[in-house]
């Protein structure tokens, strides 16, 4: 129905659009961070918060605050949030909705299966992991001891199986091939995305191939740099890329090759979309990189609310909600240890 | 305009900005006087500073911290289900001691709370205990009863030659006779009942089958002592052979949240462990109540006076956010407010603030005093239960600039001779008088409405309004709009036949053509010429002279000010820069005039359709009559044609529905809204602003419960 989304778009989405774009007009704005940023304490934070959404979530918390708890109750909103559109939505909606989580599920696997490699109470690693990415039988997972166990105990249920396809094996789980599993389910877990929304058409396919470009991206970049110096050889580096995206198929060839992070920087520069973000970067500097990456990404998503009629709308709230929850842990971090000087560094102002 | 008459119903209360000045010992004091009283609006003087820099933050977290902890109390109140006995009389107390008071009281609910929960624990252990005890029990035994005859059938077979893989059921019966040297265990526990399924899937990948996994519904639900709700719970029992299934199976029990219980296989040794669970569980159980009685205890003590607590906290925390809207003086020892408050309500505000002094045993009074103010004050008018729907009803719209106007609804009574019912040309008929009917009624109510736009220039002292606005404007809609009803009443008084539209159509094609058979009075061509020639001369009128003479003015007050501005800035260096005294006003000259003329297009072009407008009350008469018509011809009569009992019933039974839900429930709302309409549009655009903004006095009586 390319085009034509206007017409039909409101029969079953324009309820959920008109309640996601209502949710952005909640996000903090820059002027609510300066004011966090001026916080002298947690239960200034909580004081500031109160005026905001995230009010009625912190309410009833009784006074020593801690960082936890702040990001608990603010995740819990973006959980509630998120299970009342879920439970509003009808196909193709719901389904793209669930794809929002895999990414979580995904990390919450790699979680529990390194905590238990290193025996870590399960019960604890369950209070680690993200509330979007809950399935029923996770605990399990503590059970498995290599993958293929893992997938034919626990995983055959959910809808990361088919992920996993690539990374059966019978080797015993350490944390290289752990690692190594995560980027192969990720790999798969944006191609079958990306896919799902191509099928889906329309501008919903426009944005999201672009979103979903530059995250897979991203990761590319990150995969590089986090595996240079590492015995990861150029064959199973180039296999963790994601096979679309701008630096899809030449770019690939070039990052597989890097030895350090300026020839990194020499092939991202030859892409104009990611000149600028390396442009801000000092030579040999990866510090950075992330806050450059996450401002760019939160451009990128603020756009998608520009146009009306798709579901890229949700993909970027979602995306939206945790950037601001990251900033949120990084300021109540900052004024709880008073480094308040440092705020800064890390914050991504979302408007 | 002084003689009038008082017009308390449609003008705003007059008001006054007021400033107070008041000695920080008995600012608190005043301002909860004050939120009794509730006639005062404080504006935020510290706007610009978000909530936490303000100077009585401290105080508001600790309203808000009390508040959460009554907000605790009362969950905890309707959790144990007590039922206040009504609020005790108790002398006021302090909020200091209050605060004193629900510290405490948190503290020894949360230690009762938490005791309790380790009881409630424990004894939710031992009650699982029991019933897994019991449950698996049944299960073995009935395993061994069922061993022997599948004993026999597995010889059977064996004997036949045709089975021989059995190892797995062989081994089973095995494990209830301990004496056998068997590697065939089992794990006794309890899980959810929900999870069961997924449980039992698991247990079957893990060990590749190789299990036998039994399950039955315990008799009784359990309390879940975190979320205190009931939960259907399922015994279990797995048979399993070897360590590593062992170790496997504990992991995925302590996964799923299933609780694992040793059973031991003696059954003398099972009975004497359940007596001695069972006189535990009463142990605790007896230990549990008495708990739960003091706590209930404690609540309700709590509970008594929850609610005058609640009610206390929620002024404070309100006082203090009012506190935070006042600024200090220079000297840090005075705080400075500023409000608006009904003139007539300042003797009282007077004396609170006095009593306040009194009462805190201030050396120094409060000064109060009235300032002018450039800011338009907000609008505030005294209803009662009567009249205050009706206000609502114009605040819907748009509050008053100072100056609304209450109009009460009251239904046109007209009647029409009844010998025209029935008549063939009824609808005809009907049709013309209703339609001339509703444009009187609207020429009458919008001048009725112009005219009020006159006493409200009156009231603001605005002599550019009327002389260049409300007499052109009278002029315009009663040249054209009044000339047709005059016309419509000569026409009803003499019976002439003249076409009325033909008139009035060719009064601005050709108006010097002769009228001819439509002359309903002698000097008719000359009259139209002249109103038309006064109709188009109002329009310029309306539009071009009041931009201009505002321009003049603006010029003439701001003409050789630039000394006079320096010497009040001079004089008045405490005043606050945010005050209402202060405002600057920029003249743009473009923008008035463009205002203007969209103004003057607005009541052109809007004479013409409000007119029309009007003509919906002829339709909606039309339709309330043709629909009585239909359902009086077509269902009742129709119905009573026949001579049938059932059927006449049942017309009357839709007719009487429809009578009920359609004419009198929809149409009178239809009615209701197209009344509204009128009267929001036709009527209110000609004099009714509703640019004002409300009078929201600071009142405790006026906090919510939500807060």
């Amino acid at each position: 129905m390319y085009g034509f989304e206007a017409m039909t778009f409101n029969i079953h989405g324009g309820y959920l659009e008109a309640i996601v774009r209502g949710h952005r007009a909640g996000l903090l704005t820059t002027a609510d961070y300066n004011n966090l940023c001026q916080c002298e304490s947690l239960d200034d934070i909580k004081m500031h918060l109160s005026a905001t959404e995230y009010g009625p979530y912190l309410q009833n918390e009784p006074s020593p605050l801690h960082t936890t708890t702040i990001v608990e109750k603010c995740t819990l909103k973006l959980v509630d949030d998120y299970k009342h559109m879920l439970c509003q939505a009808t196909e193709p909606l719901s389904t793209f909705l669930e794809y929002i989580t895999y990414g979580h599920m995904i990390d919450n696997v790699v979680l529990i299966v390194t905590g238990t490699l290193h025996e870590r109470d399960v019960q604890e690693l369950l209070e680690k992991c993200h509330p979007l990415g809950m399935f029923d039988s996770i605990a399990t997972l503590a059970v498995a001891q290599n993958m293929r166990e893992l997938y034919r105990l626990v995983l055959v249920d959910t809808p990361l199986a088919p992920y996993f396809s690539e990374c059966i094996t019978s080797e015993d789980l350490d944390d290289m091939n752990i690692e190594i599993m995560r980027n192969t389910l990720y790999k798969a877990y944006l191609e079958d995305f990306y896919k799902f929304c191509q099928k889906l058409g329309g501008t919903t396919a426009e944005i999201m191939s672009d979103l979903l470009a530059f995250e897979a991206d991203r990761r590319a970049v990150n995969i590089t740099i986090n595996s240079i110096g590492t015995e990861l050889t150029r064959d199973d580096r180039r296999k963790l890329y994601s096979n679309f995206g701008l630096l899809y198929p030449y770019g690939h060839e070039e990052l597989a090759v890097c030895e350090d992070i300026d020839q990194v920087r020499a092939v991202m520069e030859k892409y104009p979309p990611y000149q600028s973000i390396f442009a801000k970067l000092s030579y040999g500097e990866s510090q950075m990189l992330d806050k450059a990456f996450y401002e760019e990404e939160v451009k990128r998503l603020c756009l998608a609310f520009e146009q009306q009629f798709h579901y890229a709308v949700f993909f970027a709230y979602m995306r939206l909600r945790e950037q601001e929850i990251r900033n949120l842990m990084w300021i109540s971090e900052c004024v709880a240890q008073n480094q308040k000087s440092r705020v800064h560094d890390s914050v991504v102002f979302i408007f | 305009m002084e003689r009038l008459p008082p017009m308390d119903l449609m003008r705003s209360e007059k008001m006054t900005l007021v400033q107070l000045i008041i000695p920080t010992e008995s600012a608190h004091r005043a301002v909860t006087y004050l939120g009794q009283l509730g006639l005062l609006q404080f504006r935020d003087l510290n706007a610009e500073k978000s909530p936490f820099q303000r100077t009585f933050v401290n105080q508001v977290k600790r309203c808000a911290e009390m508040s959460r902890k009554l907000r605790f109390f009362k969950d905890q109140i309707s959790k144990a289900g007590i039922v206040s006995s009504g609020p005790a009389m108790q002398p006021d107390i302090y909020l200091e001691d209050l605060e004193m008071q629900l510290a405490e009281h948190e503290h020894g609910l949360t230690e009762t709370n938490s005791n309790s929960e380790k009881l409630q624990q424990s004894y939710k252990e031992l009650l699982e205990f029991k019933i897994v005890m019991q449950k698996a029990c049944a299960i073995l035994f009935s395993n061994h009863g069922h061993a022997v005859s599948e004993e026999r059938e597995l010889e059977d077979m064996n004997s036949k030659g045709d089975y021989v893989e059995t190892p797995f059921i062989f081994q089973q019966e095995t494990t209830t006779e301990p004496t056998n040297q068997s590697c065939l265990r089992f794990i006794s526990g309890i899980i959810c009942k929900s999870k069961v399924l997924s449980f039992e899937r698991i247990l079957f990948r893990a060990t590749r089958g190789n299990m036998l996994f039994n399950h039955e519904p315990a008799d009784d639900k359990i309390t879940d002592p975190i979320s205190n709700e009931m939960i259907e719970k399922e015994v279990f029992v797995v048979f399993f052979s070897g360590e590593r299934a062992r170790t496997k199976i504990l992991k995925i029990c302590e996964a799923f949240g299933a609780h694992t219980y040793p059973v031991p296989e003696d059954i003398s040794k099972q009975r004497q462990i359940i007596n001695e669970v069972s006189s535990r569980l009463a142990d605790i159980e007896a230990t549990l109540d008495a708990g739960t009685r003091h706590r209930n205890k404690a609540l309700a003590s709590v509970g008594d006076h929850l609610e005058k607590w609640m009610d206390m906290v929620r002024r404070e925390k309100a006082v203090y956010d009012t506190l935070n809207m006042l600024n200090f003086d220079l000297t840090k020892k005075c705080l400075v407010g500023e409000g608006w408050c009904p003139i007539s309500a300042q003797a009282q505000i007077h004396e609170a603030l006095q009593r306040a002094t009194l009462d805190s045993n201030s050396q120094v009074g409060i000064i109060f005093h009235s300032l002018d103010a450039l800011e338009s004050p907000p609008t505030y008018f005294r209803t009662n239960n009567f009249t205050s729907p009706y206000q609502e009803i114009i605040d819907a719209y748009g509050d008053a600039h100072t100056a609304g106007l209450i109009k009460y609804r009251d239904p046109y009574p007209f009647g029409v001779d009844p010998s025209w019912r029935g008549s063939r040309s009824e609808l005809a008929f009907l049709n013309s008088l209703k339609m001339k009917m509703s444009i009187l009624l609207g020429v009458v109510h919008m001048n009725l409405g112009i005219i009020l736009s006159y006493f409200n220039a009156c009231f603001f002292g605005n002599s550019i309004d009327i002389r260049y606005q409300f007499v052109p404007q009278m002029i315009f809609l009663n040249s054209l709009f009044g000339y047709l009803s005059l016309l419509i009443v000569v026409k009803w008084c003499t019976g002439s036949q003249a076409d009325l539209y033909h008139v009035m159509i060719y009064m601005f094609l050709s108006p010097f053509e002769n009228l001819g058979e439509n002359q309903l009075f002698w000097g008719q061509g000359v009259l139209q010429v002249f109103l038309l020639l006064f109709a188009l001369i109002a329009v310029p009128w309306m539009l071009f002279p009041k931009p201009f003479l505002l321009k003049k003015l603006h010029d003439e007050r701001f003409q050789g000010q630039a000394y006079g501005k320096l010497n009040t800035t001079e004089m008045d260096p405490e005043v606050e820069p945010d005050s209402a005294r202060q405002h600057q006003e920029e003249f743009n000259f473009s923008e008035v005039f463009v205002h203007q003329m969209i103004h003057a297009i607005e009541f052109v072009l809007g004479s013409v359709s409000n007119t029309a407008s009007y003509l919906r009350l002829w339709a909606l008469s039309l339709a309330h009559s043709e629909l009585s018509t239909v359902f009086y011809e077509k269902v009742l009569l129709l119905a009573w044609g026949y001579d049938n009992l059932i059927i006449r019933l049942i017309g009357l039974l839709v007719f009487s529905f429809a009578t009920a839900f359609i004419l009198l429930m929809m149409e009178s709302l239809s009615a209701f809204l197209h009344a509204l309409r009128l009267h929001w549009v036709e009527f209110q655009n000609k004099f009714y602003h509703g640019d004002g903004y409300k009078f929201k006095p600071f009142s405790f009586a006026s906090l919510t419960d939500d807060e």
